[in-house]
């Protein structure tokens, strides 16, 4: 791998954030309005409900959490779609990188991304709500960590499909999350879900982590075979991913759609 | 002379559609070779094999004596394309996109490069300026700088030309020229302008759907259909070959 080309990359997307106010807005605007909003729903549930009125935040902490999912991952495929938007696609692929390189340069720059929106958004809960993310300790980094690798793995999958088949997938790319959240489990416990999809919910890593991120605020246990299983489906979802958009760019090569993917 | 690129029997299938069939070609070492057709008569297909966006059916393309599919990475680095279907990311300054592509390139010396090339291709009064709000002369000459960034010994080109002013035209024109000399790069050259490849190529292919129909030097071609310019002669193959499909 290249230091250079990875650099490279990831300055094509730093020069496009750092030259825009509107772009840098738009990245925290959206995380901001999203924690305020679940800042006012959980201070409503701390007050009247009986599962959450010993534990303050349990509610906007998950929010914190499951927004960092949904911007490394829409992040991810942000920089895929900027791309395309600038019709440079082609000019990306005639560079000498290799997958590897795209795939980590993405990486980098989609960390950088989702934390340009959600540092400023958790900087307010505290003053805002009196609630500090920080509450969770020393595992946080590892639920930060485990979340980050699964929005990258769906960004992988996005991306794949947007390699293969072009701009007529982007509506895909902004859902994809939507479709995983009522399975995550973010806010409720597993038992909630009907037995089979409590079935297909345990083979997705946001279980065992939003599951570790109400047990440590409202039973103050920490439960490392959690975070250790969300670790184990995480590494099996991304190596399925990296193999996904490798195959993917076979067939775009094949199939002719890496000429004309802007158009 | 040496044969920097040799391609052979290189052919291109889609599900319905044979986009290229049994092409042969090669171009030495500082030769421009103009490829001329009509609209989708395979000219981008081939350029793509060519580049290693696009894996052939069968055949293959050697460059440097190696096969673009083996050595796609390696040999991109000697490499480089210019369209004007692709751009350049708008919302960045010349010299911003020059460095995220010098990187891309591992260009060693880049500020050295760069300073070259905005000399060579006057970008210095707009180098600061962000590539969408330029003049489409401008911004061709920035795809140049991006295009020549890594020195490469195989450019290709098409249809460099397009869209541009005659004083624009000619400054690219007389830039190529003068580069491929000294550089002693080998182009390949899609065009259709006729003067533009007369003016160039020392050897020119004529495509329609997917063959290689004649070729020849610029000069030979005219004579040996008895016409006045390429153009004519462009215009003859061309129907022809349609009323035979």
């Amino acid at each position: 791998m290249s230091y250079n080309r990875i650099f490279g990359l990831f300055l094509r997307h730093y020069f496009l954030i750092k030259g825009s106010l509107p772009r840098i807005l738009d990245l925290i605007y959206w995380p901001t309005i999203q924690i305020i909003l679940w800042g006012f729903i959980s201070k409503f549930f701390t007050t009247y409900s009986d599962y959450y009125n010993n534990t303050v935040g349990v509610i906007l902490t998950c929010a914190i959490l499951y927004d960092f999912l949904f911007r490394s991952s829409i992040s991810f495929n942000m920089l895929f779609l900027e791309e395309i938007w600038s019709r440079n696609f082609t000019n990306l692929f005639i560079a000498p990188m290799r997958i590897s390189e795209i795939i980590t340069a993405l990486v980098g720059t989609a960390l950088l991304r989702t934390l340009i929106g959600l540092v400023p958004a958790i900087l307010i809960t505290t003053p805002l709500f009196g609630i500090s993310i920080l509450n969770l300790g020393i595992p946080l980094f590892f639920l930060f960590l485990s979340l980050y690798i699964f929005g990258i793995t769906l960004g992988l999958f996005v991306s794949s499909g947007l390699l293969r088949y072009g701009p007529s997938f982007e509506n895909i790319a902004w859902s994809s999350l939507f479709l995983l959240a009522p399975l995550g489990c973010i806010y409720y416990p597993i038992e909630i879900l009907p037995e089979f999809f409590q079935n297909v919910a345990r083979g997705l890593p946001l279980v065992y982590i939003f599951e570790e991120a109400r047990s440590i605020l409202v039973n103050k246990v920490v439960n490392y075979s959690n975070i250790k299983d969300a670790f184990v489906l995480n590494a099996i979802y991304l190596f399925i991913g990296i193999s996904l958009f490798y195959y993917s760019f076979s067939q775009a090569r094949k199939k002719g759609s890496l000429i004309n993917i802007g158009e | 002379m040496q044969n920097l690129i040799i391609v052979e029997n290189l052919s291109k299938n889609y599900q319905k559609k044979e986009a290229v069939k049994n092409i042969n070609f090669t171009i030495n070492e500082n030769e421009i070779l103009g490829l001329l057709g009509p609209n989708g008569c395979g000219k981008t297909t081939t350029i793509a094999m060519m580049l290693g966006l696009l894996k052939p059916s069968s055949g293959n393309v050697k460059i440097h004596g190696l096969d673009i599919e083996k050595n796609r990475i390696s040999l991109l680095h000697k490499m480089n394309f210019i369209s004007p279907y692709i751009e350049l990311p708008k919302k960045l300054t010349v010299m911003e996109n020059l460095i995220v592509y010098g990187n891309l390139y591992n260009v060693k010396k880049l500020n050295e490069r760069i300073e070259y090339l905005s000399h060579k291709l006057r970008l210095n009064e707009f180098i600061n300026n962000q590539t969408g709000e330029l003049s489409s002369g401008q911004k061709n000459r920035v795809s140049l700088a991006k295009a020549l960034i890594n020195e490469p010994s195989v450019l290709l080109l098409d249809e460099p030309t397009a869209s541009l002013d005659p004083e624009t035209g000619d400054f690219v024109r007389k830039f190529i020229e003068n580069i491929s000399k000294e550089k002693k790069m080998s182009i390949l050259l899609a065009s259709h302008n006729m003067d533009e490849v007369k003016r160039l190529c020392k050897n020119v292919l004529m495509m329609n759907n997917g063959v290689i129909i004649d070729k020849g030097t610029p000069d030979d071609l005219i004579a040996k259909h008895g016409k006045k310019n390429l153009e004519e002669v462009f215009l003859k193959l061309n129907r022809k070959e349609n009323e035979l499909q």
